[in-house]
């Protein structure tokens, strides 16, 4: 009994991994479901040690060790299939975030030029009228490039 | 942005790395004084690219890291859709593409849809040999028989494309190796774009060093032959839904 004890122990440690790091959302379902299907199996092959014997016979599958490594490249197969999949899926959303990032930066970092000018007016206009106290324009914005240095109004800050 | 009323071209200019050029390209293709607007897609670059290129005059995109010149033209093919650009035209950002060509080009795309300044069409003295040419031959015979147009480069970056073009390339333009040459053309063709041929004169290179590895030039034959047949089995994209709402 020795012999199928280990095992069984083993395989219900690790769906019990699996489980527990769903539980604690570090790992995605779709990505738990294939390593819950390996470990269920290895628990019902543990669980049952006749099991696998006789399904081999049935199968026509002279040792019954082979049917299992055979099993096990299988399943290993689809996970690595599953991950290059998901993987190919994120590094194409994380390009389009960059493309969609650069032109976004380079349309900021206009509107943020044209802004300081805006900004450069209203102010110089505001101090011939009446010299307002410092930082209380309400063009202000905030970490801005530095183009007009000397005239800006958060430097008092 | 300077001619409203005639129609609005930016140049895209993909840059890896090529602070000692980007400069000089780019203000030469402003003193040619047609209106173009110049796009730098900084493509990751660790050297001063970005500030060399402004400086210059162009606009530019920093991608966060390195895409490959693929990915860098999405960008700009993006850039140029959003901000309503009319036609677009590709140009190194090395040097190698004469910016005096560039109208050349772009005449192309008054009877096509996207228009390759060429290197082997009888004009200049562009030459390559051994397996890098076999590949080169081969591609230009089986894109030629695709389009029913004579193309006799179509690896070549210095390339114009008009509205529909760019709606084609933003539904397939693939970033891999040889994708953004061999593979959006031939999806291009099959998707219904005209293409058509100018031949241009290519200039050595200012920066930079050519490769002349024979193994290097196999495995371009190799990979390219891969990435036109992937290509050949490609569905069409679907760009007649797009033209009625552009």
């Amino acid at each position: 009994m020795g012999n199928t004890f280990a095992p069984f122990i083993f395989a219900l440690v690790m769906v019990g991994i699996v489980l527990e790091l769903v539980r604690r959302k570090v790992f995605r379902e779709k990505y738990a479901a294939l390593w819950l299907i390996i470990g269920a199996s290895a628990l019902v092959l543990a669980g049952w040690p006749g099991l696998l014997p006789a399904v081999s016979k049935a199968l026509g599958v002279q040792v019954a060790s082979n049917l299992l490594f055979a099993l096990c490249i299988i399943l290993l197969l689809g996970v690595c299939l599953h991950l290059s999949w998901e993987l190919s899926v994120v590094e194409d959303e994380n390009r389009t975030l960059a493309e969609e990032l650069a032109i976004l930066r380079a349309a900021v970092e206009r509107i943020e030029v044209e802004l300081s000018g805006v900004e450069q007016k209203v102010t110089a206009a505001a101090k011939e009228r009446l010299p307002l106290p410092e930082g209380s324009s309400p063009f202000t914005v905030g970490n801005g490039p530095d183009i007009f240095p000397s005239n800006n109004p958060l430097e008092g800050k | 942005m300077s001619c409203t009323n005639a129609r609005r071209v930016l140049v895209i200019m993909p840059a890896w790395n090529e602070g000692e050029t980007v400069g000089s390209t780019v203000t030469e293709v402003l003193d040619l004084d047609e209106g173009y607007d110049v796009l730098v897609v900084d493509d990751g670059s660790t050297d001063g690219t970005a500030s060399v290129a402004r400086a210059a005059g162009a606009t530019v995109l920093r991608l966060p890291f390195n895409m490959g010149v693929g990915g860098a033209m999405r960008t700009g093919f993006k850039f140029a859709d959003r901000y309503g650009y009319d036609a677009v035209i590709q140009v190194d950002a090395d040097g190698q593409h004469d910016p005096r060509e560039i109208s050349e080009v772009l005449k192309g795309l008054e009877t096509a849809d996207i228009s390759i300044g060429a290197r082997f069409a009888a004009k200049g003295d562009y030459r390559v040999s051994g397996p890098r040419r076999w590949a080169m031959v081969f591609l230009a015979a089986v894109i030629s028989g695709l389009s029913r147009t004579k193309l006799t480069d179509v690896t070549s970056g210095f390339r114009a494309g008009n509205r529909r073009a760019i709606a084609q390339y933003l539904d397939h333009y693939p970033a891999e190796y040889l994708g953004d040459t061999i593979d959006s053309l031939v999806v291009a063709i099959k998707s219904g774009c005209r293409v058509t041929q100018v031949p241009v004169a290519m200039r050595p290179r200012q920066g930079g060093t050519p490769s002349h590895n024979p193994v290097k030039s196999a495995i371009y034959l190799l990979r390219s032959v891969f990435a036109l047949l992937f290509a050949m089995t490609r569905s069409r994209s679907r760009i007649a839904a797009q033209e009625g709402t552009a």
